[in-house]
């Protein structure tokens, strides 16, 4: 009866599916706090500190050279950054409404997470192909889950019953509408060549003919732009431009729930470089290693260069948020409206003529 | 045993049907706010009825288009509105029962249309996967006429809207 039970497909797809989704959870919740540490070591490189060298268990400086070096490094800060959310006093202003108070920072870290579930993070490992869901819709469906990123912040900053946390929802949601139209127009000159939306053929397709953003790099600039807009990061964070608004649309949030407002900022970095490497720089492939794994450890390489090209990614993220100051906010409507998106349509046209004319 | 996906189309119907009274008639709450969140709830089970059906495509554009931009918008003129006035307006009797007649006239039609159906997939035809592919050659051979057709009226109404909201014209 239970033997029958492990050999039939559904159960064992059902078993396979929850393992990878606890995986991927795990992995990702490690990334976000390091992305943190990455992003405070890199801003103090950057400014010319030294950042967090401080913190460390007692039982970890007993260790003789080793201890000392991993507490200069910080490897220990993103636990005491984690006990601090936890432990902090969380304090729900008097006349805000409180169950949209409540739901909005939920509603702003679910998003995030779903869209990983698209993502081709491997080749196969064993028999399982390396993505939670391989749907045929694989871009519309990231597409979709982004677009309902903006109610977490929207109902946010109208919940706290305050001004600026209203006028940074305000701006978020207008900000965000715009730069999705981009976005949505950039991508779909990579489908035009490709000619499917499932992204394990996308990723195959560009490990037998070269990485898409050597075939459409004007598409690759407008989807990076975008994705600073859509994650609320600097150039691009008027929702939260601290310098006019305090904190935007999280100033009345403390303790847990600002964290998950800030979980939910990684996260959606972490989504969104994992779309471009996907999109862009062939996925888990390398030139010279484009075939799916046959073997168990040739599947884990092709994890590690996903991750890998992640990594880069996001110290991209990281590293322009401390290099660049911020846009005014009608700058940014300009550059969404009257820039990127005639030169994406542009993009679409001319991908069009090439595809019609060279392919068939 | 029954199967999963009845199961699940009884989930999403049901769900579907509770969101979508509390969107237009809420016992515990009359803040238009709230009813577009219930809306909102409302497209996203929609849109897992057309995953049940494999149209995937369809429930993903669902989402995006109506779930993350449409009702984004009317949530954003809800929140600039004056929502007071709104929650104290008191129910209209003879609204109500205006209402009530062409719900339950459409209702009628509605079942009448469901009584008489019978399963008609013939023999010799392969179900239709809603894949996009298919989707767009249907759409853009089929159907090129009344497509073409749409996005005129979609480019006069955005026309139309941008005259309307530009306050001084020449």
């Amino acid at each position: 009866m239970l033997e029958n039970l492990f050999i039939d497909p559904t159960f064992q797809f059902v078993l396979f599916s929850a393992a990878k989704i606890a995986v991927v959870f795990g992995v990702v919740m490690t990334f976000v706090a390091y992305a943190v540490l990455v992003e405070r070591k890199v801003s103090a490189f950057i400014q010319d500190r030294v950042g967090p060298n401080r913190t460390a268990p007692p039982l970890a400086l007993k260790i003789p050279v080793l201890g000392r070096f991993l507490q200069r490094c910080g490897i220990f800060q993103p636990m005491a950054d984690g006990l601090k959310f936890i432990l902090k006093e969380d304090f729900t202003p008097a006349y805000v409404r409180t169950i949209y108070f409540w739901i909005a920072p939920a509603i702003s870290v679910i998003p995030a997470f779903l869209t990983l579930a698209v993502i081709p993070f491997g080749s196969t490992l064993g028999k399982q192909q390396m993505v939670i869901a391989d749907l045929n819709v694989g871009i519309l469906y990231t597409f979709g889950i982004v677009s309902l990123g903006v109610y977490g912040i929207v109902l946010a900053g109208w919940a706290s019953n305050s001004k600026y946390p209203f006028l940074g929802g305000i701006r978020s949601s207008a900000q965000m509408i715009s730069y999705e139209i981009a976005m949505g127009m950039s991508v779909v000159s990579l489908f035009l060549i490709v000619g499917d939306l499932n992204l394990s053929k996308l990723i195959q397709w560009q490990a037998d003919n070269g990485w898409l953003v050597l075939y459409q790099p004007v598409a690759f600039v407008i989807f990076l732009v975008s994705a600073f807009a859509e994650t609320n990061r600097l150039p691009f964070d008027l929702p939260e431009s601290e310098t006019e608004l305090v904190g935007g649309y999280h100033t009345e949030y403390s303790s847990m729930k600002f964290a998950l407002f800030f979980l939910g900022e990684y996260a959606n970095m972490i989504a969104s470089s994992a779309m471009m490497v996907t999109l862009f720089f062939g996925g888990w492939s390398l030139p010279f290693l484009g075939k799916p794994a046959d073997s168990l450890l040739g599947g884990l390489v092709h994890i590690g260069i996903f991750i890998a090209k992640m990594i880069v990614l996001m110290v991209v993220f990281i590293w322009v948020r401390w290099m660049l100051p911020r846009f005014r906010y009608d700058q940014l409507m300009d550059l969404g409206w009257r820039r990127f998106i005639p030169i994406a349509l542009l993009n679409i046209v001319l991908t069009a003529l090439g595809v019609a004319l060279f392919n068939r | 045993m029954p199967q999963l996906t009845d199961l699940l189309f009884y989930a999403f119907a049901g769900l579907t049907l509770l969101f979508g009274f509390l969107c237009v008639a809420n016992p515990l709450s009359r803040n238009p706010v709230t009813s577009a969140m219930f809306l909102v709830l409302t497209i996203i089970s929609m849109a897992g009825l057309f995953v049940l059906l494999h149209a995937f495509f369809l429930a993903a554009v669902q989402i995006l288009v109506y779930a993350g931009a449409v009702m984004v918008l009317f949530l954003f003129v809800i929140m600039l509105l004056d929502l007071k006035e709104e929650e104290r307006r008191k129910l209209n009797a003879i609204a109500v029962g205006l209402g009530s007649v062409a719900v339950l006239g459409l209702a009628g039609v509605l079942l009448r249309a469901l009584i008489q159906a019978k399963p008609v997939i013939a023999a010799g035809t392969q179900p239709v996967e809603g894949s996009t592919k298919e989707l767009g050659r249907i759409l853009f051979q089929s159907y090129l006429l009344p497509f073409e057709i749409l996005s005129i009226l979609l480019l006069v109404a955005m026309v139309g809207v941008i005259l309307l909201s530009k306050k001084e014209l020449k």
